[in-house]
């Protein structure tokens, strides 16, 4: 107790050199949890987006399907299970048919995806109410992305080819009735979306899909209405499964994170380990006269190691008078993203919300906290080598 | 009080390694210093007054012989013990004053005791008590930067006498002063000596000092020379 008193009036004593550290300190810290708030919302944002606009719920997958093999697609597709279509009546539930295409816009020669999905769906966020579209063609929907790399646009038409059941050739004239916006690359990039039935007719493959979509209801509603059961050929795939991609991407980014948290994390301390370095250097004499007046080596060692630790809990206050403001604004408004972030391979959207949790504020102030005392205990080791006379002649030994 | 002995060193040798070689600084050194004795220390510089003082203060031990302090062995004690030596029972008073520089008058000549564990009313009365003493009870409040280099010594003087030590041991006390202030210091500690029968030890070279000693021992290259008592022919300057 005595040791902390002596320390708080030393540091409160040392003026403009204390509250320099202090605030240096408190802006580690609030930019830690910023980031790592910037990280958690990232990641969370990305879930939410793929979930919304592709796994809903969970999937069934036809077995052959395979998102990573595009030959799997010749032979992914089978009639949707009859334990299924209950869901599908009740709008709980959206086949979705993958066929590989050609396309040709602009004259050039693009391999996509042709995915049909029923224009009345509510299970995914795609648009495809834009399917009922009348065009005297397919009307069809893509991305932003999609737009951009072909040169697309809405109203155009384009030639598509595809394979249907037999392995024969065929091709129509389809129109871009919609250009959609998404932060999920994975129903943009590549891809053409058409009305399920006339996938299903231009492709001889009546009543069949490659997956089909739950929605979340059934799941959140505990067991609910997803069959345990469905029949051969079909694999119900949760959303562990679904989401692992982005939860492998999240563990790298995260290693990422963890190098910039340790970055600012290393240069907070290398300015409390050079304000220790100095204040034992300068404060010699100081260390002499507290040994003189009847301090141990041991109580000096551990009031210049708490003078430093105070650092960090001065640091948290003061972090928290501007930080708890600042953090609370940003998470509410939240940060507009470039649109260069929209390449980096993760569902971002236009506005992301940091997300600030207690763990992460008490776990960063407990980490900080650790890392200062520790940080400031190396360098006051020194004192226990100091001999009381050297110290007073204001010699370090 | 019956005079008693509090100090004692015995063939007492310091040997400092210095480069190749080894600088003896004190060379068997024997002497007793009794309860209230006003002693000073006095030589050239590099004689070795300051280490003996050290030692006395166990700051420092001795390289061979012995030296006792209020019946501690100085070479025996471990760290703890002379801090606790010093911290109850001796006191310090440096060339330049050692003034805790983020402190106020108040809270410098109050840290002794803080290490003592004395409680909070105790100490206000005591610290009061002390800065009366050396006449400086309304500048409690200023920092040490903002007194005089006489008002500086002065606290320091209070604080060394704040926990009533048994011995006082001053390194050159009025070296960074001036003639007036140096009178003024060593009258306040001759008056700390006779009222509280405080022991001091001085390390000086200063006439000024010298004139108020009762007994003065003279070191030569690390050697006791002269051992005199000062009272039969002292004039105390005016």
């Amino acid at each position: 107790m005595l040791t902390l008193k002596l320390a708080f009036r030393n540091i409160l004593g040392a003026g403009l050199r204390t509250w320099l550290n202090v605030v240096s300190l408190s802006f580690a810290f609030v930019t830690i949890i910023f980031l790592q708030g910037m990280y958690h919302a990232m990641n969370d944002q990305a879930e939410q987006a793929t979930i919304d606009a592709l796994y809903g719920g969970g999937q069934y997958w036809q077995k052959d399907y395979d998102p990573f093999d595009p030959l799997s697609l010749t032979d992914a597709h089978s009639a949707i299970p009859a334990e299924l279509e209950p869901l599908v009546r009740a709008n709980e539930a959206t086949p979705i048919l993958i066929r590989q295409a050609t396309i040709y816009p602009q004259g050039r020669f693009r391999t996509v995806l042709l995915k049909g999905i029923d224009p009345n769906q509510r299970i995914v966020s795609i648009p495809s109410s834009f399917l009922h579209a009348e065009s005297g063609t397919i009307p069809a929907l893509i991305g932003t992305r999609m737009a951009k790399s072909t040169g697309l646009r809405k109203g155009d038409a384009l030639t598509v080819q595809w394979r249907d059941v037999h392995g024969t050739f065929d091709a129509r004239d389809v129109t871009i009735v919609e250009v959609f916006k998404t932060s999920v690359q994975e129903i943009d990039q590549e891809q053409l979306w058409i009305p399920l039935d006339q996938l299903q007719a231009i492709t001889r493959m009546p009543n069949e899909a490659t997956v089909v979509v739950l929605s979340k209801s059934p799941l959140t509603a505990g067991q609910g209405a997803r069959p345990s059961t469905v029949s051969a050929g079909w694999e119900f795939k949760d959303l562990n499964f679904l989401l692992r991609d982005i939860h492998e991407l999240v563990r790298t980014k995260n290693v990422g994170g963890a190098i910039m948290y340790s970055i600012l994390l290393f240069l907070a301390m290398l300015a409390i380990f050079d304000t220790q370095v100095l204040s034992i250097w300068r404060r010699k004499k100081e260390i002499g006269t507290l040994m003189a007046l009847g301090m141990t080596r041991t109580n000096v060692i551990g009031l210049f190691t708490l003078e430093g630790g105070c650092h960090a809990v001065m640091a948290a206050v003061v972090g928290a008078l501007y930080g708890i403001p600042l953090l609370g604004y940003l998470a509410s408004t939240g940060i507009a993203l470039p649109s260069a972030a929209d390449s980096i391979g993760f569902a971002i959207g236009e506005r992301i919300f940091p997300i600030y949790s207690a763990g992460l504020i008490a776990g960063t102030t407990i980490l900080v906290s650790i890392v200062t005392t520790i940080v400031s205990f190396l360098p006051s080791r020194r004192i226990a080598d100091l001999k009381p006379t050297d110290a007073l002649r204001g010699k370090l030994s | 009080m019956p005079d008693s002995t509090l100090i004692t060193t015995a063939n007492l040798d310091k040997i400092y390694p210095l480069g190749l070689t080894m600088l003896k600084a004190l060379d068997q050194i024997n002497l007793s210093v009794t309860n209230g004795e006003f002693v000073g220390l006095v030589g050239p510089s590099g004689s070795g007054k300051t280490t003996l003082l050290n030692i006395i203060g166990s700051l420092d031990e001795p390289t061979n012989g012995s030296a006792t302090v209020l019946g501690h062995s100085i070479k025996s004690l471990s760290h703890k013990e002379a801090a606790q030596l010093r911290n109850r029972h001796i006191g310090f008073i440096f060339q330049t004053f050692n003034l805790l520089p983020v402190y106020t008058v108040f809270e410098n000549v109050e840290f002794p005791l803080l290490l003592q564990g004395v409680n909070s009313f105790r100490r206000h009365k005591l610290v009061m008590d002390a800065l009366e003493w050396v006449g400086l009870a309304d500048r409690a409040e200023s920092k040490p930067a903002q007194l005089s280099g006489g008002e500086s010594q002065r606290v320091a003087i209070a604080r060394a006498i704040v926990k009533k030590p048994e011995i006082l041991l001053a390194d050159e006390p009025t070296a960074n002063l001036d003639a007036a202030n140096s009178h003024h210091i060593m009258k306040t500690m001759m008056q700390l000596n006779k009222e509280l029968r405080t022991t001091f030890i001085f390390a000086t070279h200063d006439e000024k000092v010298i004139a108020y000693l009762r007994r003065k021992i003279t070191l030569v290259d690390g050697k006791i020379e002269r051992d005199e008592d000062m009272t039969v022919k002292r004039v105390v300057p005016q």
